[in-house]
């Protein structure tokens, strides 16, 4: 009888191949790219685009020469400590959620008068230009190093929003018939080289928001989730997002959200 | 009796209720109304390709896990979307077709149009190139795990020309029903996976 139950669990276990162990195989390149990244972290440039950042937050500028030091992050005028990490939320003023990008733009446009369209431009950084929101938002993220992810899903609108989210990560369209979760959704794949986390679940979803802003050694700038988020929609042959769109809102409300709970860890580096 | 009857139907209307309550909300259409507000055009990318095509909404609307009746309709519309090259030849130069294997470009707004394949974005192909993507399955030996014979030829032209024409929600693009290839590119494609002499075949 015992010997007929060991020998029942060994066959299974024969059987069953560790599906987890397999997805989850060390892969030399990236696991090498881990431990360079981890080097260059001692010392990242992102802390450059920081400092601007915070110089840019107390400035007077604009139309309205008004700093950004009442600028409302969720947590109060002026709060920036820990704002970063309870993002995507929903702000009563444009009753809409909004992702720390977006929210810093919002303050540009409404406290300081400069124009959206103008901020709209050219959003991203290249090799001669950083977009001031870029630096602002890294000044931001930094504030919340080392906190938890905790976008808040309270408000009716942010329990939608992280709906419509979710719906947009999973819809197939465009010339090639991707949807975000077609390199996304599930365990251990690759693209060439380059690991793809699975942003359905909790512990690779924070991979979503661990490293960025980052400054990007491909290129050597610096770019934002807009970026990200941006980059990833030309890859799935679809049209291109507004700056600071809601539907960007709603994108990154549902991989925060994913990854409550997970300490985030500032600025990072990227390939 | 009278009590327990009314009890019973403000169990049931309760029940049905919860039922309302528990059923969860199709939140697609307010994200496609609010995607169609917030992107625009960009080169070769226009606004039309947020909207599903019949194999796209069935795929979205069952999770990519289609009722058997409604994939194999669809299969079989897909199936005749396929043009074969005129002269009857499927296999062209393996040499090309590893150059459009590699080449990851084309159908985004950065591209002018079509450019390559993108095969080894997500699938291991020839023995020499080690960056290659899991998304697919190894494509490594293909002819010679299946054989070379004219049907395998048609599968893996057929294939190319239009994924779900075999596996509805598959993930891979339809590269010649969108015209991200030639003719002539999914010819050379075939013989990279088919010509006995290519590298994948050794």
């Amino acid at each position: 009888m015992r010997h007929a139950l060991v020998l029942g669990i060994a066959a299974a276990l024969a059987a069953a191949p560790w599906p987890q162990a397999a997805a989850q195989a060390p892969d030399p390149t990236a696991a090498e790219f881990d431990k360079f990244r981890e080097k260059m972290e001692e010392t990242n440039p992102a802390e450059l685009f920081e400092a601007k950042g915070e110089e840019l937050w107390r400035a007077r500028r604009g139309p309205k020469n008004a700093s950004l030091e009442q600028c409302d992050l969720g947590l109060g005028p002026g709060v920036v400590k820990g704002a970063y990490a309870q993002m995507p939320r929903y702000f009563a003023d444009v009753d809409r959620v909004m992702d720390a990008e977006a929210r810093i733009v919002h303050c540009m446009v409404a406290l300081q008068g400069f124009k959206y369209e103008d901020l709209a431009k050219q959003p991203f950084s290249n090799a001669t230009r950083t977009p001031d929101p870029v630096s602002i938002t890294t000044y931001v993220a930094a504030q919340s190093g080392g906190m938890k992810l905790a976008a808040p899903q309270n408000h009716p609108k942010e329990r939608a929003t992280y709906e419509a989210g979710k719906a947009i990560f999973f819809y197939r369209a465009g010339a090639f018939d991707f949807s975000c979760a077609s390199c996304h959704g599930e365990d251990g794949q690759r693209i060439r080289t380059q690991p793809l986390p699975n942003f359905t679940k909790p512990d690779q979803a924070i991979r979503a928001a661990q490293g960025w802003p980052g400054y990007r050694m491909t290129g050597g700038v610096m770019h934002t989730l807009q970026w990200r988020m941006n980059d990833c929609f030309r890859q799935q042959r679809f049209p291109e997002p507004a700056y600071a769109s809601e539907t960007l809102s709603a994108l990154l409300a549902y991989l925060t959200v994913n990854a409550n709970g997970h300490v985030y860890r500032g600025p990072g580096i990227k390939r | 009796m009278r009590l327990a009857s009314a009890g019973l139907l403000a169990g049931a209307a309760l029940a049905l209720l919860t039922s309302c309550a528990m059923q969860p909300r199709d939140h697609r259409p307010e994200a496609l109304a609010m995607m169609k507000r917030d992107f625009h055009a960009r080169g070769i990318a226009g606004m039309d390709r947020l909207n599903e095509d019949a194999v796209q909404a069935a795929c979205n609307k069952y999770g990519d896990n289609p009722p058997r009746d409604v994939a194999e309709n669809l299969q079989k519309a897909q199936v005749a979307t396929i043009k074969w090259p005129a002269d009857g030849k499927l296999l062209g130069d393996w040499k090309a077709g590893e150059r459009i294997a590699q080449n990851g470009r084309g159908m985004s707004w950065s591209d002018k149009g079509g450019v390559g394949g993108s095969c080894y974005n997500c699938h291991q192909i020839g023995p020499g190139e080690s960056s290659f993507g899991t998304i697919g399955p190894s494509l490594y030996r293909f002819g010679k795990l299946r054989g070379y014979g004219a049907d395998m030829q048609r599968y893996a032209y057929g294939k190319i020309y239009n994924a779900k024409a075999y596996n509805l929600c598959s993930q891979m693009p339809r590269m010649g029903h969108v015209g991200a290839l030639t003719e002539q590119q999914m010819k050379d494609l075939t013989a990279l996976l088919m010509d006995p002499a290519s590298p994948v075949n050794q």
